[in-house]
C-alpha cells in the first residue's frame, strides 16, 4: 500500500484551538477530520501538508438539529450519522438519497460532511444536494464567522472559499412547508463516484412550482447547480412536461467532459434524465405520495 | 510522537510517526497480522477493524487518530477459546476460501448483528458492500452471517 | 494435434454408472460408497477465522529490510541517466539497485515463460508505464517509499504504441529493439484446424455471420498483492524465499537457472496465499530484486507491491481482438467456425502457457458443438503495456475461445430468428459421440450436454422468462436472457505435449503412513483458497478407508514436497488429485502385502472391503490401514524383496486433459434511460465429473460467476493515447461487490472423466470461463428492440447507452 510523506501532527481541543493552530502553522497545514478524502490523497502523495490538525475530538461540531426554522448540520457530522438521522431525512429526503449512494457503509462511518464539501471534488454528491437545497455554509475564523451560500462555496475543482486560517463549521438549510426533494445518481458500480447525478428540491403552491432547486454533479454544472432550469420551473405547473423541459435545460447548460466514466454526450443525457427523475420523485414526496 | 491505543482490551504505548497508518501500527508494530490490506484507495476493505465501536478502513486512519481510543480486530473475536458465532458461521457455511478478506468481513458482520440481530440477505449485502471478496462470489458470506444470526444464542465451542 | 488416449476404465456412462470389472478396488469412484467424499468442512478455516493465516506480508524476520520499486511514469522512453546519489545518502537506505547493478550480475534481463526476455530493471529503455527502473532497500517500508523520490531519472520520451490494431502498421516504432533482428512489433503467428476444409464449408453454407469482438484487457486482482521475502544465508549458502507463488517448484528451478544458484540450496515457501487466479504464476522483477537485495545486504529483504503496482505491472489477462465467423444452414445447423485473432501481449511476451501453445488452448473455440470444420489463426503483437496475457482463470485462453463461440452462436440465433436455447440444443454434441475429437484436435472425454442444458433451462424456468420478457417488451421495459454453454480443457497436461519452460507438466505426490496409522500426503500443487488441505485429504482418506482428519496435506514448501508445476489452469484435481489417488492406491497395495503377512494368507486371497484388507469372505480377519501401518514398522517378517514401513511416491503424467463443461443462464434488466444493467438471476449448472467436496466445488463456481458479472459490466484496463494506464487503482478498475452479484442458483450433473483415477475433472475456472458470455448475451438480448447485435465488454451504463444510440464504445482505449 502507498504511504504518506512525513507530516507533523497536532490535536485540536476546541474550535478556537483549531483556528489558533491553523494560524500558527500557516497555509501548509490541513484540517484532518474523517481523513477519507485527505489521507488517500496523502498516500498517493498528491497532497503533502506539513502539519495535520486533527479535529476529530471536537464533538461540538458533530450535531444535526432544527434551530430557528433551519436544519443545522455540524461539519464534523459523519456521513453515516446524516444517513441515520430521522430529522434530516424527514425534512430533506434528498440528503438520505445522496448519503445512501456516497462511497460505502464503512467509509461513511468515518468520512464527514464538512470534509467532503471542503475536498470539493467536482463529482462530489453532497455538493449537488446542498446546492439543490440552496443551503448556507458557516465559515469561521478567529474573528468570527461568515455565511456563504452553497452556490458560492466552491470556486473551482478542489477549491473552496475556506481560506487557510478558516474552518467550515456548519451547514444550514431553511425549512419551508410544501417541499419535497430527491437525488438520483448513476455510477458504474455501487460506491463509485457518479457518472452523473442530479438532486431536486421543490416547493409547491397548489399544483404550481413555487420554488425549485436543482443540483448537478460530475457534469460540469456551474456551482453544482442548474440555475436556468430552476428559473424555468418557477411558476410552472408541476407536470411531467415541465420536468422533461427542465431536464433539457439543465442538460443544455452543463459542460461535461469525456472520461472513463463515459463520453460527454452520455453525461449530458444523464443530466437531463436524472434531473427529470429527481423532480418526479421530489413531487411525489411533496404530495406525500412517495411509497 | 507517543500514542496509547487499547487493542482488544489491552493498552499499547508506542512511539510512532504521525503518518503511520493504523493498519501498519496493528500489523507491523503490534504484530497483529490478522487485519490485512489490499489496495491504495480505500476501496477493498481488507483492513476493516473497529475504532471505538465503529468499523473503519484502517488504511485510511492514522494511528495517531486512535490515540486514547479503542480498537477491535479479528484477534479479539474469539474469547477464552470460544469462537464468536460469526466465526463459526463462516466455517460452517464455507464463507471463506483464501481467507484474506475474511477478518474484515467478520468484523463488519459482527457489528451488523450487534445492531440488527436478524438482518435480511439484502441488508447483509448492503452492510458488506464496501468490502471486496475475489473468491466466494459473496453467496456463502451472506449464508454465514445468516447462520450466525440464527445461532447467536447457542453455546459455541 | 491430438492428445494421446489414456487407459480409461471401461464402460463409464453419464452419472457415474459403470460396469464393474475385477474387484471392488478397481471400481470407479462413482460406483463405490463415497464415505470420505462430501461436503466436509475445511481444515484450513481454523487459522483463517482467527486471523492466524500466514501471508507473505505477515512474515517478519530478524533484521529484515524492505524493498520498494521506482517505476517509469512513461510508456515508452529511452533511459538517459539515473542518479541514485541522494537516495543512497538517505540514512535508512541500505542498498540501491539499478539496471546497471543487475547488468553486472547478468540479471538485468530474465527469461519469460514464453521464450522471450523481460527487463528486471530497465537499462536501455522503458517500454510500459509502470516498468521497473530501480529498487531501494531500506530499514522500513515508509523510508523505502520516501527514498524513491530521491532517485532522479532522465527520460527521453519516445512515440508510444498503444492500439494493438496499429502495432504492425508500417513506420510504427519498434518496441523490442533489444532483440536482435526484431524489425517490427510482431511476436508470433499460430494457427489450428484445417483452413481449406473450413473455407469450403463456409463457401457452401446458406448463412455466414461475422462479428468482431474484443475481450478487453482485465486483471485478476487477487485481494492480496504479489510479494516476497528473500533471505540469503551467506554462511550456509541457502536461499529461502517466501513468495506468493502458485508454482513454487517451477520458481525454484527458474531461480536456479537465472541466478546461477544451486537448486538444492534454494527453498521456496508459498505460505498462505490470498488468491492467485493466475496472477501469481510469473516471476516478477520485484522477486529477483529482493533476492539480489538480500545477497547484497546480507539481510532478509521483503518486497510487497502495492495495488497500483499490481494492476499496472503484473500479469494482465485477455486482450484479444477477435474476428469470428460462423457458418450454418438456414434451418439452424451450425457447420463451421473461423476466427482471426490479434493478441496484445504488451511490451514483453510473458504469457504463461505450455510451450507449444503460444495462443494457449484458444483452438478449443469450436466449443460444445458438432462442427464439420474449423480454423483459427492468432497473431501476437507487442505494445507499450505491461506483459502477461494468460491469467485470471482463463484456462490458457479458454475464456477467450468460449466467449467467441458463445457470442457467435447468439449472433447467429439473432440472424436466423431462432431461440438461442433451441439453437444450442440442436447443435450440442450428443453423449454417444464421446470421446469426441474436435476439428482442431481436442479429444473431449465425456459429457451429456443436452441433459445439462435442460437442467439449466428447468431451473431458470426458461419458458416463463421468455413470456415475461415479451410482456415487458410491450411496455418498453428491457429484460434479457443470456445463455452460455461451455466446454473447458483443463489439467495440463501430458508431458509429451505440454511443458512450461521445458518442465513437463507431470506432478508428483508422496504418501507416508506413520506407525500409529495417521498419514502425511505431500503434493506439488499450491492452494490459494481452493481448499486442498481438505480435498486432498479426502482423496487419500477415500482410498485408504481413513478419516480425512487423519491425513495431513503438506504443500507449498519445496523442501518438503515433490516436484510439480503448480496450481493454475484448474489442474490441481486433474493432475495432482490423480497423483494423490494413485499414490494412495500404491500404499494400499503395499499394505495388502503386509496384511497378507499378518494374516498368513496369500496376497491373492485378500480383498479390500470397507476400509480393510481381509481374507475373501471372512471379515473377522480384516486389517485396517492403521493396524497394517504399525505392523509394517514392527518386527513382522515380510516376504523376500518387500521393504518395510508404509509409504509410496508417484509422478502422475496425465494421459489427456479433462473437459468439464456447463450450461449457464443469466437474466438481466436494463434501464433504458440510463443504460444501467442489473443482473437479476444467474443459473449455473456445472459438470466437473466426480465431486470430491461439493461444498468446495460450489464455492469455486460462486466465485467465478462474480468474475463474469465484473468482466461483463465493469472491469477493464484501458489506456489513453500516451500510454497512461487508466485502470491503475480500485477507483477505476472496478470489482463487483455483494450488491452487483445476485444469489447464485446452482445445479449439477455428473459425468465422470473416464481417464482420471477418481473420475474427477477440474472446476476452478469453469465459472470464470462460462459466465461473461452469459451476461453479455443477456444484455444484448435485452437491447434487441434497439437492433443491437453486439457491444463489447465492459457494458458500463455509458457503453449500454451508446449501444442503444447505435454506436457502442471501443473499450480498450480512452473514451473521447
Amino acid at each position: 500500500m502507498q504511504v504518506p510523506a512525513y507530516v507533523e501532527y497536532e490535536k485540536a481541543t476546541s474550535v478556537g484551538h483549531a483556528l489558533a493552530l491553523l494560524a500558527r502553522f500557516g497555509p501548509e497545514a490541513r484540517i484532518l477530520a474523517g481523513g477519507h478524502s485527505l489521507i488517500p490523497m496523502m498516500k498517493l502523495r498528491l497532497a503533502q501538508p506539513e502539519t495535520l490538525i486533527d479535529i476529530n475530538g471536537l464533538s461540538e461540531l458533530s450535531y444535526i438539529t432544527v434551530t430557528d426554522g433551519e436544519l443545522r448540520i455540524g461539519a464534523l457530522t459523519r456521513h453515516a450519522q446524516l444517513l441515520d438521522s430521522p430529522v434530516a431525512g424527514a425534512h430533506f429526503a434528498i440528503l438520505h438519497d445522496a448519503e445512501r449512494v456516497i462511497a460505502d457503509p464503512i467509509v461513511r462511518n468515518w468520512g464527514t460532511v464538512g470534509g467532503s464539501l471542503c475536498q470539493a471534488d467536482p463529482s462530489e454528491d453532497l455538493s449537488a444536494a446542498f446546492a439543490a437545497l440552496k443551503a448556507s455554509m458557516i465559515v469561521q475564523d478567529p474573528d468570527g464567522s461568515r455565511t456563504v451560500p452553497a452556490r458560492e462555496f466552491h470556486t473551482g475543482p478542489y477549491e473552496t472559499v475556506v481560506a487557510p486560517g478558516e474552518l467550515l463549521t456548519e451547514i444550514r438549510i431553511a425549512i419551508r412547508p410544501g417541499g419535497g426533494s430527491a437525488y438520483e445518481k448513476v455510477g458504474r458500480r455501487v460506491g463509485d463516484w457518479p457518472v452523473g447525478a442530479a438532486g431536486a428540491a421543490i416547493r409547491l403552491a397548489g399544483d404550481t412550482i413555487a420554488e425549485a432547486g436543482i443540483g448537478l454533479t460530475a457534469v460540469g454544472a456551474q456551482h453544482f447547480a442548474a440555475a436556468e432550469a430552476e428559473e424555468f420551473l418557477r411558476g410552472a405547473p408541476a407536470t411531467e412536461a415541465s420536468f422533461a423541459r427542465a431536464g433539457e435545460i439543465a442538460a443544455k447548460h452543463c459542460r461535461p467532459s469525456s472520461d472513463q466514466r463515459g463520453p460527454a454526450d452520455y453525461k449530458r443525457h444523464l443530466a437531463k434524465e436524472l434531473t427529470t427523475r429527481a423532480l418526479r420523485r421530489a413531487l411525489l414526496r411533496a404530495r406525500h405520495q412517495d411509497a | 510522537m507517543q500514542i496509547t491505543v487499547t487493542v482488544n482490551g489491552s493498552d499499547y504505548t508506542r512511539e510512532v510517526e504521525a503518518r503511520l497508518l493504523l493498519i501498519h501500527f496493528l500489523r507491523d508494530e503490534l504484530r497483529l497480522t490478522g487485519s490485512h490490506w489490499g489496495c491504495d484507495t480505500s476501496n477493498c476493505g481488507a483492513c476493516v477493524v473497529w475504532l471505538d465501536d465503529t468499523p473503519v478502513k484502517s488504511c485510511t486512519v492514522l494511528a495517531a487518530m486512535a490515540d486514547g481510543h479503542r480498537v477491535f480486530t479479528v484477534e479479539g473475536l474469539e474469547r477464552d477459546g470460544t469462537l464468536d458465532p460469526v466465526q463459526q458461521g463462516f466455517a460452517e457455511c464455507h464463507g471463506l476460501q483464501c481467507g484474506f478478506c475474511t477478518p474484515g468481513m467478520m468484523l463488519t458482520s459482527r457489528w451488523l448483528l450487534n445492531h440488527n440481530p436478524h438482518p435480511s440477505a439484502t441488508q447483509i449485502r448492503e452492510a458488506l458492500s464496501g468490502q471486496i471478496c475475489r473468491c466466494t462470489g459473496y453467496e456463502n458470506i451472506v449464508r454465514s452471517v445468516l447462520w450466525a444470526a440464527k445461532h447467536a444464542e447457542e453455546p459455541t465451542s | 494435434m491430438s492428445e494421446p488416449k489414456g487407459a480409461a476404465p471401461p464402460g463409464l456412462r453419464s452419472e457415474g454408472r459403470a460396469t464393474r470389472e475385477g474387484g471392488a478396488s478397481k471400481a470407479p469412484a462413482g460406483e463405490r460408497e463415497n464415505t470420505a467424499y462430501g461436503p466436509v468442512k475445511r481444515k484450513e478455516d481454523a487459522r483463517f477465522i482467527r486471523g492466524k493465516g500466514t501471508f507473505v506480508d505477515d512474515i517478519q524476520l530478524p533484521g529484515m529490510l524492505h524493498g520498494a520499486i521506482l517505476r517509469s511514469p512513461l510508456a515508452h522512453a529511452r533511459v538517459v541517466s539515473i542518479d541514485t546519489t541522494a537516495a543512497e545518502a538517505h540514512p535508512k537506505v541500505r542498498a540501491v539497485i539499478t539496471g546497471q547493478t543487475l547488468a553486472g550480475l547478468k540479471l538485468a534481463w530474465m527469461p519469460t515463460l514464453s521464450q522471450d526476455v523481460q527487463a528486471v530493471l530497465a537499462t536501455d529503455k522503458v517500454r510500459f508505464q509502470g516498468q521497473e527502473v530501480a529498487f531501494i532497500v531500506a530499514e522500513d517500508r515508509y523510508s523505502a517509499r520516501d527514498a524513491l523520490e530521491l532517485i532522479s531519472v532522465e527520460y527521453e520520451p519516445l512515440p508510444v504504441v498503444i492500439d494493438a490494431k496499429k502495432a504492425l502498421d508500417p513506420g510504427t516504432p519498434v518496441i523490442r529493439d533489444d532483440l536482435a533482428g526484431q524489425q517490427d512489433n510482431h511476436i508470433f503467428d499460430w494457427s489450428a484446424g484445417d483452413r481449406a476444409a473450413t473455407d469450403a464449408v463456409f463457401a457452401a453454407a446458406d448463412v455466414v455471420v461475422a462479428q468482431d469482438m474484443l475481450y478487453p484487457r482485465s486483471h485478476p486482482a487477487p485481494l492480496e498483492t504479489c510479494g516476497t521475502v528473500a533471505d540469503m544465508d551467506a554462511v550456509t549458502g541457502k536461499l529461502t524465499i517466501w513468495s506468493t507463488t502458485q508454482a513454487p517448484h517451477a520458481h525454484r528451478t527458474v531461480y536456479a537457472l537465472v541466478a546461477g544458484l544451486p537448486e538444492h540450496k534454494i527453498r521456496i515457501v508459498s505460505p498462505d496465499i490470498g488468491g492467485g487466479f493466475g496472477n501469481k504464476v510469473a516471476i516478477y522483477p520485484g522477486y529477483l530484486c529482493a533476492l539480489v537485495g538480500s545477497i547484497v545486504t546480507g539481510r532478509p529483504v521483503k518486497w510487497v507491491e502495492d495495488r497500483s503496482e499490481n494492476l499496472m505491472s503484473t500479469s494482465f489477462a485477455r486482450d484479444y481482438h477477435m474476428h469470428g465467423e460462423i457458418a450454418a444452414t438456414r434451418d439452424g445447423r451450425i457447420l463451421g467456425l473461423r476466427a482471426t485473432v490479434l493478441a496484445d501481449h504488451g511490451a514483453f511476451n510473458g504469457s504463461a502457457q505450455p510451450t507449444k501453445f503460444p495462443a494457449g488452448f484458444f483452438h478449443i473455440f469450436t466449443g460444445s458443438y458438432d462442427l464439420q470444420a474449423a480454423y483459427c489463426e492468432v497473431s501476437g503483437v507487442y505494445t507499450n503495456k505491461a506483459p502477461g496475457g494468460v491469467a485470471y482463470a482463463c484456462s490458457f485462453r479458454v475464456t477467450e475461445a468460449v466467449y467467441l463461440v458463445e457470442r457467435l452462436v447468439d449472433v447467429l440465433a439473432l440472424e436466423l430468428g431462432v431461440d438461442p436455447a433451441e439453437l444450442r440444443m440442436n447443435n450440442l454434441l450428443r453423449p454417444e459421440q464421446f470421446p469426441y475429437t474436435t476439428p482442431t484436435g481436442w479429444e473431449y472425454d465425456s459429457g451429456d450436454y443436452p441433459r445439462t442444458l435442460q437442467v439449466a433451462l428447468d431451473i431458470a424456468g426458461y419458458a416463463d422468462l421468455r413470456r415475461e420478457q415479451a410482456e415487458k417488451r410491450e411496455r418498453g421495459e428491457l429484460m434479457g436472457i443470456g445463455i452460455s454453454f461451455f466446454t473447458e480443457g483443463v489439467g495440463a497436461g501430458p508431458r509429451k505435449h505440454m511443458d512450461i519452460l521445458g518442465l513437463g507438466m507431470a506432478d508428483g505426490a508422496d504418501l507416508r503412513v506413520h506407525p500409529t496409522g495417521k498419514a502425511v500426503l505431500g503434493i506439488s500443487v499450491q492452494t490459494q483458497g481452493q481448499g486442498h488441505e481438505t480435498t486432498f485429504a479426502q482423496i487419500v482418506a477415500q482410498e485408504l478407508g481413513m478419516s480425512p482428519d487423519d491425513v495431513e496435506v503438506v504443500h507449498g514448501d519445496t523442501d518438503r514436497t515433490p516436484f510439480g508445476l503448480g496450481t493454475y489452469g484448474s489442474r490441481s484435481t486433474p493432475v495432482s488429485g490423480a497423483a494423490a489417488a494413485v499414490v494412495a492406491r500404491k500404499v494400499r497395495e503395499r499394505a495388502r502385502i503386509v496384511a497378507a503377512a499378518m494374516l498368513e494368507a496369500s496376497v491373492g486371497d485378500l480383498e479390500w472391503d470397507n476400509g480393510k484388507w481381509q481374507v475373501r469372505g471372512d471379515p473377522e480377519q480384516g486389517k485396517t490401514i492403521a493396524e497394517i501401518a504399525m505392523a509394517a514398522h514392527s518386527s513382522l517378517e515380510l516376504p523376500e524383496g518387500v521393504e518395510g514401513h508404509l509409504s509410496a511416491e508417484t509422478v502422475y503424467n496425465p494421459p489427456s486433459l479433462t473437459h468439464p463443461y456447463g450450461a449457464y443462464i443469466c437474466v438481466a434488466d436494463v434501464d433504458a434511460g440510463t443504460g444501467e444493467v442489473s443482473v437479476r438471476r444467474f443459473i449455473a449448472v456445472d459438470d466437473c465429473g466426480v465431486r470430491i467436496n461439493p461444498m468446495i466445488v460450489e464455492g469455486q463456481v460462486h466465485g467465478g460467476l462474480a468474475d463474469g458479472v465484473g468482466m461483463a459490466l465493469m472491469q477493464v484496463i484501458a489506456f489513453d493515447e500516451d500510454g497512461n494506464c487508466l485502470g491503475g487503482s480500485f477507483m477505476d478498475y472496478l470489482l463487483p461487490t455483494s450488491m452487483e452479484c445476485p444469489s447464485w442458483e446452482l445445479g449439477e450433473t455428473v459425468t465422470p472423466c473416464p481417464h482420471h483415477p477418481i473420475g474427477a475433472k477440474g472446476v476452478g475456472e469453469s465459472a470464470t470461463v462460462g459466465s461473461p458470455p452469459a451476461v453479455v448475451n443477456a444484455v444484448v438480448d435485452a437491447l434487441k428492440p434497439y437492433g443491437v447485435r453486439h457491444a463489447d465488454m465492459p457494458l458500463t451504463p455509458a457503453n449500454v447507452w451508446c449501444a442503444i444510440q447505435g454506436h457502442p464504445q471501443r473499450t480498450d482505449l480512452a473514451i473521447t
